[in-house]
C-alpha cells in the first residue's frame, strides 16, 4: 500500500519506528495530489513548500527526541472555511477569492501544537452551502469512485481528497449533514462532534447554532485519535463546552459492549435507496451477530427536520453573512458609487445564486410580522425533534440510520434546490438536537458507489459513539479500500 | 402560518442589502415558493406548550476576566481591507 492510502494509526506507527520520515510522506501526499487533483479537483489550493517545511520540522524534532505524539508529521487538509494563518481562506466563494487568514482558527493551533502538517485549502459548496460541492464559486469536486458523480456536499473536498489519497486525514464541518453525507458518498469516516465539543474559533460561520468541525478519517481508531487532538473548551468560543476530553482511542478497547442499538423507523421509509437499506441492514446483522441487542425506536418529528432546518439554518446564515458588506474585507465592487451601493453591489457580485437564495429565505422569515410564524415556531419544533431522540436513549445507547438516502448522485442531477435540500434528511436531526454522529462506510452498491451508515450518540459521549461504530469498522475496513484513479 | 405568496422579495431582497437582477428575482420566488411550501407543514404541530430551543446545549454566563489581551497588529487587521490609507479602511461618501 503506497504511503498516501495508509491510515493515520499506521503513519504514527511508522513515524515512531522511524521507518519512515515526515518528508517522505509528504512528498508522496503531495506527488500524489499533483498525479490526480486535476481529475478529482478536490483542492481550491495548496501550498507545497509550506508543507514540506513543516514536514522538515517534524523529522528535526523527531531526531532530537522531542515528537509530540501521533499526530506528529503526519499531513492533513483543511476544508476552505478553516483559518490557517497566511494561507488562503475563501469559503469556496468569490468574496473571499483573495481573503488570506490574518490567524489561526483554535483546531489549526491544536494541530499545530500536535506537530501535525497543515496540508492544502480544500474545496466546498459556497459558505458550506450545498451537498455536492456544486455551489463552490470555483469548481465541482468530483467523486474518486466515479468522476461524473458528486463526492457529497458541502466538505466534499475534504471527503475526496482523502479518499484519492491527497491527505492522510482532513477536517471539515458539518451543519445539517456536511461532514456525514460526503464521508458516505465518498467511502471514508466522518464524525460530527456533540455541539460545544470541538472550538468553532477561525470556523467561516455558517449558522452559528449548528455548526460543528469534525475530523474525516479512513477508519474510526484514525477518527478517535484526530477528535482528541481538535476537541476542548476554548474561552475564545462562548459555546464551547466544558467538559474532560478522554483518550478516545484507548476507550475503543475499554468499553467492549454489547450494547442497545436503536432503529429508528423513520429512516427507512419512501425514498431510501434499496441498496443503501441492505447494506444498513448487513451493518445490524453485524452488530446482532456480535451480542447486541436490536430495539424499534420512534423518532416521530422526523418528517418536519428538512423544514425547521431550512428556517433556523438560513435565518442564522442572513444574520451571518451581513457581515460581508464590501467595507472591512472581502469583495468591494468597483461600480459602487455610494456605501450603499457598496452593500448592494459587492453582495450581488460576491455572492452565488445558492448564498443569494439562502440570504433571502432567512432574512424573510426573520422580518416584521413573520417571526413568530417561521423562526419562533422552528425553534418550538426544534424542541420536539431533540426530545425524540432523548427520550429514545432512554432505551437504547445509540442509533443506526442510513446516512443518506442515496449513494452519490450525478452532477446536474439535482438543480431544484428542494431536491438537494432533501439529501440531508437524515443527518439533519442530529445538528438541529446537537448530538454526535458518525458516518461509516458499511459497503458499495452494484455499480461501484459507496454507502455509509450513521451511528448517533448521545450528548458528550463521543467515547462510546466511537466504540460502537469501531466494533463495526474495525473488521470489516471498507475505508481501507481505494478508488481507481 | 404565512401563505408563501406574501414573500416581497424586493423588500426582503432590500432588507438583506442584496442587488438581485431581474431574473433572479423571479427564479428565487419560484424556488423559495416551494420551499415555503415544504416549511409549511410545520403548521401542523401543536407547539403551544413547548419551549423554543435556540442552543442544544446553552451555555449561560460566560465571563471573561478583565484583562488586556493582546490583538491583532494593525497591518495584520488590514491586510484583507479592498482600500486603506493611513492605517483606516477607505469607503465612499457617507454625508452629502
Amino acid at each position: 500500500m503506497p504511503l498516501y492510502f495508509r491510515t493515520l494509526t499506521e503513519l504514527a506507527d511508522q513515524l515512531a519506528a522511524k521507518t519512515i520520515t515526515s518528508t517522505e510522506l509528504t512528498q508522496a501526499v503531495i506527488a500524489r495530489t499533483k498525479a490526480v487533483d486535476f481529475q478529482v479537483k478536490a483542492f481550491n489550493s495548496f501550498d507545497e513548500a509550506d508543507a514540506l517545511s513543516q514536514a522538515a520540522a517534524s523529522d528535526t524534532r523527531r531526531a532530537a527526541g522531542q515528537a509530540r505524539g501521533p499526530l506528529d508529521g503526519i499531513p492533513i487538509g483543511f476544508k476552505d472555511v478553516i483559518a490557517v494563518a497566511g494561507q488562503p481562506l475563501t469559503a469556496s466563494s468569490k468574496m473571499l477569492a483573495n481573503f488570506i487568514s490574518p490567524y489561526d482558527a483554535t483546531v489549526t493551533q491544536k494541530l499545530k501544537q500536535a506537530g501535525a502538517v497543515c496540508w492544502g485549502r480544500l474545496n466546498l459548496d459556497e459558505f458550506a452551502m450545498g451537498s455536492s460541492t456544486e455551489n463552490s464559486a470555483f469548481h465541482t469536486t468530483r467523486n474518486p469512485y466515479d468522476l461524473e458523480r458528486v463526492p457529497g456536499g458541502s466538505s466534499g473536498g475534504s471527503a475526496a481528497a482523502l479518499a484519492a489519497g491527497e491527505a492522510i486525514a482532513t477536517l471539515g464541518s458539518d451543519t445539517g449533514g456536511s461532514i456525514r453525507q460526503p464521508a458516505a458518498l465518498c467511502n471514508v469516516v466522518g464524525l460530527k462532534p456533540t455541539y460545544g465539543l470541538v472550538s468553532r474559533f477561525g470556523l467561516i460561520a455558517f449558522a452559528s447554532s449548528l455548526d460543528q468541525i469534525g475530523p474525516f478519517t479512513r477508519t474510526v481508531e484514525d477518527s478517535a485519535l484526530l477528535l482528541r487532538a481538535i476537541a476542548g473548551h476554548d474561552e475564545r468560543d462562548s459555546t464551547s463546552f466544558k467538559t474532560e476530553i478522554p483518550d478516545y482511542r484507548a476507550a475503543l478497547q475499554e468499553k467492549p459492549g454489547p450494547w442497545r442499538i436503536g432503529i429508528p423507523k423513520e429512516y427507512f421509509g419512501e425514498g431510501l435507496d434499496p441498496e443503501v437499506a441492505a447494506a444498513v441492514q448487513k451493518a445490524v446483522e453485524y452488530y446482532k451477530s456480535i451480542g447486541c441487542e436490536i430495539k424499534d425506536v420512534s423518532l416521530p418529528h422526523t418528517e418536519y427536520g428538512v423544514g425547521v432546518y431550512y428556517i433556523i439554518a438560513t435565518a442564522e446564515c442572513s444574520s451571518n453573512l451581513a457581515r460581508y458588506d464590501g467595507v472591512r474585507y472581502g469583495h468591494r465592487s468597483k461600480e459602487a458609487k455610494d456605501i450603499l451601493d457598496v452593500y448592494f453591489k459587492s453582495r450581488a457580485e460576491g455572492f452565488g445564486p445558492e448564498v443569494k437564495r439562502r440570504i433571502i429565505l432567512g432574512t424573510y422569515v426573520l422580518s416584521s410580522g413573520y417571526y413568530d410564524a417561521y423562526y419562533l415556531r422552528a425553534q418550538k419544533v426544534r424542541t420536539l425533534i431533540r426530545n425524540d431522540f432523548l427520550e429514545a436513549y432512554k432505551s437504547v445507547d445509540v442509533i443506526l440510520t442510513p446516512t443518506s438516502p442515496t449513494p452519490a448522485f450525478k452532477r446536474g442531477a439535482k438543480a431544484d434546490p428542494l431536491a438537494m435540500y432533501l439529501c440531508d434528511v437524515y443527518t439533519i436531526g442530529v445538528n438541529l438536537a446537537g448530538l454526535p454522529g458518525i458516518s461509516v462506510p458499511c459497503g458499495f452498491s452494484r455499480g461501484g458507489l459507496p454507502i455509509g451508515m450513521q451511528l448517533i450518540g448521545q450528548p458528550f459521549r463521543e467515547a462510546d459513539l466511537l466504540a460502537v461504530a469501531n466494533a463495526y469498522d474495525a473488521p470489516h475496513a471498507w475505508g481501507k479500500k481505494t478508488p481507481t484513479l | 402560518m404565512s401563505s408563501p405568496i406574501e414573500l416581497n422579495i424586493d423588500h426582503v431582497a432590500n432588507l438583506a442589502r442584496l442587488a438581485l437582477t431581474p431574473e433572479e428575482k423571479a427564479e428565487f420566488a419560484q424556488q423559495l415558493g416551494d420551499v415555503l411550501h415544504h416549511i409549511e407543514q410545520l403548521s401542523k404541530v401543536d407547539v403551544s406548550q413547548v419551549e423554543a430551543t435556540a442552543h442544544a446545549f446553552p451555555v449561560y454566563n460566560v465571563w471573561a476576566e478583565d484583562v488586556a489581551q493582546p490583538g491583532l497588529p494593525v497591518e495584520l487587521a488590514l491586510q484583507n481591507a479592498p482600500a486603506q490609507r493611513n492605517h483606516m479602511i477607505v469607503v465612499p461618501k457617507v454625508m452629502e
